[in-house]
């Protein structure tokens, strides 16, 4: 048992720790939980894993930098006290122990760099060394040399030496010989730059000869092209100044006399140091030397024998191959003959050409005449006219300079015209030279005329503006006919005169300016002295100097004045002496047309006016509307001229301009115009009303039938009925005054609509309306021939005489009065509202006010003290008076009867309403649920 | 209430008093609704406007910076500007958010009574008692307008747009209608200047009805008439209410189904549009109604009297309904 115990026991394979026995008692610990398992470090602190650099999960506190407070900012140092103190961070400072120790990220111990440590190891060299060191007399030493020489290699010189590749030789396949180089044949030609010259490449082509059959090569190890690319603004091949050519003067100007070719100076390059064994370093040659230098020698670039080779020894030849070939004659034979012709650096990249550029033939130049001025002369461009160009000559022969004689005409001055009459020839009798001679002869002389007249005016204009410049000694009275701008600019010599003669600078000394106008007189003759002449002889030397400056500048002054004055303004919109205006080409015509229509409800045609109007560009923009007139640059309505004085683009109403005016024609006219104003309204016009109105209610209760937009319909049926009552009875509708018969005769025309169309709300209208009696019926037409001049009323007929007694005497006088109330009020249009007060008077004042008017207009009686109560008054009395004229046939008077009644029934409503209302609520209740 | 129902007037029209403002800024010239209808404009005497939330009855903001009353404003199409006119002569644009003053457009020669922004906000049109309509660009620094609507003979009183048209209502007695597509100026005589004793008289507001095809023409003979846009012919009369003194306003209900203009006599009047009979006489305060708006999708309208405003809404709405 025991062996087979023992057996078991070596069998039994366990695996992990045990779990410590329990004790007696001791109850079984609890596991613990994974928040409270904790790491440590070495020191017993927090391991943690949540560190800023080190990565890892967050074990502590979560999402935080590991610490309870987060980034706690280091308390505030100002920095202005302590600017010394404060040192730049580096990441070290933001990095925990663990990562500064052996195995974190910054380790501070010194380890070999990646650079040094060699992962993969040269193994032929590792084995010679290895070798070497067995044979080496002091065992090891190359274990130094393994420390300190990089043996890392890059991946490709891996690659390459596996494929066979030694240091040294070029990539590629091995070669069995070198393909012969071919020479160029004498015979051909070659155009384009001139191949490099043969340097050791030729050379090494020589020794063919020698190679065995079957020897391969590698091929010849390629420095590669350095393209550099040119990032400079410098000249091609520009060096900048080499330190030790520029301290020491020397490489450029060593002249080996031995060398063929100039790459051989270079190699002098590098015996420079050795050769001197000056110090190097700036040493004050741009300075000059001082006074304990002793190096003065080479300030000025001086010919010393220290340029020279004292020695004649063997140059090395620049390619390299020192030693074994390139004996001077394998050289191509062409070499030093182009090294002779072109002395100077050959840049990289280029060599000489073999021919030399053909040279461009140089013409000279032509030669010049002996007496050529170099210096052109601008003739003075000066408006040559009699005054001007004495001024001008005096003026500038007081300036020195030789004027050109105006009198004697240059050719450039002359016209094609006028060389030819110089020369003798017929003048073209075909075409004339300018629009003008196209012109009759009458013509001519009313342009004539016209440029007289505006010269003068311009004139005038500029005088007076000049006088009352120059210190308004003269107050001239303004004439009616202001000068015009647009002429004043084509201002001719003659008009500057009259200007000057005007022009008085120094009136207030009478003496003095009339020394001045002598001057001037002086100056036209073109007397050179004309200073000197009227100048004041009893006057001191200085005083003749002053006043000789001050009449110089002033008639220099008034000379460009005009140019100075004309730049400033601008023309005028509107030409003040022309004697007409722009106004609206289109006006909105006759008013009254349009009351009477208003009146018999006639919208439509009669009120309306359609006018061409253009809106501005920018506005059709900002709708997104496309510009109906594109090609217009006209804003707003066409405009056209008319007279500016004349009363017609003033008067509103032209039927009193046009009356006088077509007196002839004027009864047929109004004829014509409108039997509605001047005929008396007769039957028929109520008639017609009634129809309309018809029309309307039929048409609104048909369209009431139909749920949708009842507009659209509106047209067409008010437009047939129209159409209809137009062939039933045309007369009518033609404003043909007609006989009442014939209205009587349309009157079952009515019937037939109303048989068609009759609704019941219809009914009603029309019923309440024929309750106003016929008789108000003359009444009404007289009404309405208030507004016709008296002139008219004779057309009036006889029937409504009576009633055009009263009619002419009421309204005339209310309207200006009413225009004088408004205006005092300063209220233009309907008020606003007046402002609310809470206080019970205002309140109480509005009523109390209604009742009045109420009661004015039952009375009427006359006496008003407020003005506004009488206007209102008055209101009501044309209101009063247009119901009884209009009564049965306009809706709105029957309106205001009613309204009349309403504002009864209102005042009472004031107490009565909300019974009022809450009934009308009661009844709709039940309806509603 | 979004049901189209057979007979759509009874319950359709609003009468049940919601809120009332108290706007505490004098007068009431003018209050509007915004493009959406949630938020209205009060122009005030005392020289503010103010948005508010009238169904909720909040201040929102108060725009200050008119030097005298403000008698008219607009919103913009996408609430981020709203433009003002008032008895400054200046029109003004303000930023919603900031209570800015973007531009201040001056250049009216008198009191500016009404403004309207056009469909994109890029132009604001207003019309002054200086008988014109200028028309001020709001994307360019230009300080002058546009262009000068200078037709009209009198004060224009009201000015509406659409997308190619503006149409103003003058005191004169026409309204014009420019038409910017057609390159026409529609004027159509609607009535004559005071005294002459036919016809309308001032118009004191004008309004295209939401279909664009008609225009109502309110003039101080108390007539509101509704014309065909396109051919100037009545179409429909409506009486009843006082309009003899005051510029008060008219519009058109949500649908075009009524007529609603303010009145002398402290009520708010509904006119069946196609009968032209009167649907209600709403009773709004003592004193004239100033002005009203009415709200662009639902049966709202905000009115305006003395120094305070009312929202009004159907019978069956609830307070915190769903409608709100």
């Amino acid at each position: 048992m025991a062996a087979l115990d023992s057996d078991s026991d070596e069998d039994l394979v366990s695996y992990g720790t045990g779990l410590q026995p329990l004790e007696e008692g001791e109850r079984p610990k609890k596991p613990v939980p994974l928040q409270d398992q904790t790491v440590r470090d070495e020191k017993g602190r927090y391991k943690r894993f949540h560190g800023a650099f080190s990565g890892g999960f967050s074990a502590g506190y979560f999402n935080t930098v590991g610490s309870k407070e987060g980034w706690t900012p280091s308390s505030f140092v100002s920095s202005r006290q302590n600017r010394a103190d404060r040192s730049v961070l580096g990441p070290e400072d933001f990095m925990d122990e663990e990562d500064l120790s052996e195995f974190g990220i910054a380790p501070k111990a010194i380890v070999t760099t990646d650079d040094f440590a060699s992962k993969t190891k040269d193994r032929i060299r590792e084995k010679a060394r290895q070798l070497a060191a067995a044979t080496a007399p002091i065992p090891g030493a190359t274990l130094l040399d393994d420390l300190i020489t990089p043996a890392k290699l890059s991946v490709g010189f891996e690659l390459l030496r596996k494929m066979g590749w030694k240091e040294g030789q070029g990539i590629g396949p091995r070669v069995k010989r070198r393909p012969r180089r071919q020479k160029p044949d004498p015979g051909v030609k070659i155009y384009g730059c001139a191949l490099p010259p043969g340097g050791s490449e030729g050379s090494e082509d020589e020794d063919d000869d020698y190679l065995p059959e079957n020897v391969t090569f590698a091929p010849k190890d390629v420095t590669p092209v350095d393209f550099t690319p040119k990032d400079n603004v410098h000249g091609l091949a520009y060096k900048g100044l080499d330190p030790h050519q520029a301290l020491f003067g020397t490489s450029g100007e060593h002249f080996n006399l031995f060398s063929e070719g100039p790459e051989g100076a270079s190699n002098l390059l590098g015996d420079i140091g050795v050769n001197k064994g000056r110090k190097l370093g700036i040493s004050g040659q741009a300075f000059g030397v001082g006074a304990l230098e002793e190096e003065d020698d080479d300030i000025y670039a001086t010919e010393t024998l220290s340029k020279y080779d004292t020695v004649l020894k063997d140059e090395e030849p620049g390619d390299g191959l020192y030693g074994w070939t390139a004996p001077r004659q394998y050289k191509s034979q062409k070499e030093p003959e182009k090294d002779l012709r072109y002395i100077g650096k050959i840049l990289d990249g280029f060599s000489l050409a073999s021919k030399p550029l053909s040279s461009k033939k140089i013409y000279p130049p032509p030669e010049l005449p002996r007496d050529y001025r170099p210096v052109h002369y601008f003739r003075p461009v000066v408006a040559a006219t009699s005054e001007n160009s004495h001024l001008l000559q005096v003026l500038s022969e007081s300036a020195g300079k030789p004027m050109h004689d105006p009198g004697t005409h240059s050719r450039h001055q002359l016209n094609a015209s006028k060389r030819g009459e110089l020369l003798g020839e017929t003048p073209i009798q075909g075409s004339a030279t300018s629009v003008l001679e196209f012109l009759s002869q009458k013509d001519k002389e009313r342009i004539k005329e016209m440029k007289q007249a505006t010269d003068l005016k311009a004139a005038q204009l500029k005088a007076r503006s000049l006088a009352q410049n120059a210190s308004g000694s003269r107050a001239q009275p303004p004439s009616p006919d202001v000068g015009h701008c647009s002429q004043g600019m084509a201002l001719s010599g003659g008009t500057a005169t009259t200007r000057a003669s005007n022009f008085k600078p120094f009136a207030k000394d009478p003496e003095k300016q009339k020394r001045y106008e002598e001057f001037l007189v002086n100056m036209k003759r073109g007397q050179k002295d004309a200073l000197e002449q009227c100048l004041d002889p009893s006057m001191t030397e200085w005083e003749r100097g002053r006043e000789r400056d001050e009449f110089s500048r002033a008639a220099l002054l008034y000379v460009s004045s005009h140019s100075t004055l004309s730049s400033r303004f601008t023309h005028a919109k509107e030409e003040d002496d022309s004697d007409q205006v722009e106004v609206p080409r289109d006006q909105e015509n006759d008013v009254s047309d349009k009351q009477s229509a208003v009146k018999m409800k006639m919208f439509g045609k009669l009120t309306r006016d359609t006018f061409e109007w253009h809106p501005d560009k920018l506005l059709c923009k900002r709708f997104n509307v496309p510009d109906p007139y594109p090609d217009s640059t006209l804003v707003g309505l066409p405009r056209v001229k008319r007279d500016k004085y004349s009363v017609f683009n003033f008067l509103t109403l032209p039927e009193t301009a046009s009356l006088p005016t077509a007196q002839g024609s004027s009864e047929k006219a109004l004829q014509h115009r409108g039997p509605d104003k001047s005929r008396k309204p007769s039957r028929w016009d109520t008639s017609k009303q009634e129809k309309k109105e018809d029309s309307i209610g039929e048409f609104l209760s048909l369209a009431r039938s139909k749920v949708g937009p009842p507009q659209q319909e509106s047209n067409p049926l008010v437009k047939q009925e129209e159409h209809m009552t137009k062939s039933l009875s045309d007369k009518v509708v033609n404003k043909e005054v007609d006989s009442q018969p014939e209205g009587e005769d349309s009157r079952p025309s009515m019937d037939l609509f109303k048989a068609i169309f009759a609704s019941s709300s219809d009914e009603k209208s029309s019923s309440c309306e024929d309750e106003q009696g016929d008789s108000e019926d003359d009444q009404a037409g007289t009404r309405e021939a208030d507004f016709r001049s008296s002139q008219e009323t004779d057309l009036v007929q006889t029937s409504v005489a009576h009633a055009s007694e009263l009619a002419p005497q009421e309204p005339v006088p209310s309207f200006p009065i009413q225009k004088m109330q408004m205006d005092e009020r300063e209220e233009f249009g309907p008020r606003l509202p007046p402002v609310f007060c809470p206080n019970a008077r205002q309140k109480l004042e509005t009523p109390q006010k209604e009742k009045h008017k109420k009661n004015k207009e039952k009375h009427k009686t006359k006496k008003e003290h407020r003005r506004r109560k009488e206007k209102k008054k008055k209101h009501r009395k044309h209101k009063h008076k247009g119901k009884q004229k209009n009564k049965k046939s306009e809706k709105s008077t029957s309106s205001e009867s009613t309204d009349s009644s309403d504002s009864q029934s209102d005042e009472e409503g004031t107490t009565n309403l909300s019974p009022q209302e809450l009934l009308r609520r009661l009844k709709r209740l039940p309806r509603r649920q | 209430m979004a049901f189209p129902e057979p007979k759509p007037r009874g319950p359709e029209l609003p009468q049940k008093r919601l809120k009332t403002l108290d706007c505490g800024q004098g007068a009431v010239r003018a209050v509007r609704f915004n493009v959406d209808g949630n938020y209205c404009l009060t122009c005030g005497s005392d020289k503010t406007l103010k948005l508010w939330n009238p169904l909720r009855g909040t201040l929102l903001r108060t725009y200050s910076g008119h030097g005298y009353e403000v008698l008219d404003a607009a919103g913009s199409f996408d609430n981020s500007n709203l433009c003002s006119g008032g008895g400054d002569k200046a029109v003004v644009l303000w930023d919603v958010a900031s209570g800015q003053v973007v531009r201040k457009f001056r250049g009216h020669a008198g009191k500016v009574n009404t403004v309207q922004f056009n469909e994109e906000a890029t132009v604001i049109l207003s019309g002054s008692i200086d008988s014109s309509v200028r028309c001020w660009d709001c994307r360019s620094r230009r300080p002058e307008p546009v262009q000068t609507l200078d037709e009209a003979r009198d004060g224009v009183s009201s000015v509406k747009v659409s997308d190619h048209e503006v149409l103003a209502g003058s005191v004169d007695g026409r309204v014009r209608r420019y038409d910017l597509r057609m390159g026409q100026l529609f004027s159509d005589y609607v009535g004559s200047e005071y005294g002459r004793g036919c016809g309308a008289g001032p118009i004191t507001c004008i309004c295209f009805s939401r279909d664009g095809q008609c225009t109502l023409v309110s003039s101080l003979d108390s007539t509101l008439r509704l014309l065909d846009k396109d051919t100037g012919e009545l179409l429909g009369e409506y009486t009843g209410h006082k309009n003899r003194e005051y510029k008060l306003d008219c519009c058109l209900s949500e649908r075009d189904t009524h007529v609603v203009s303010c009145s002398e006599d402290g009520r708010v009047f509904f006119w069946d549009l196609v009968e032209g009979s009167l649907a209600l006489a709403l009773p709004v305060g003592p004193g004239v109604v100033q002005s009203l708006a009415y709200h662009p999708a639902e049966p709202c309208l905000l009115t305006a009297t003395g120094g305070s405003v009312q929202c009004w809404r159907e019978e069956a709405y609830e307070a915190e309904g769903g409608a709100g």
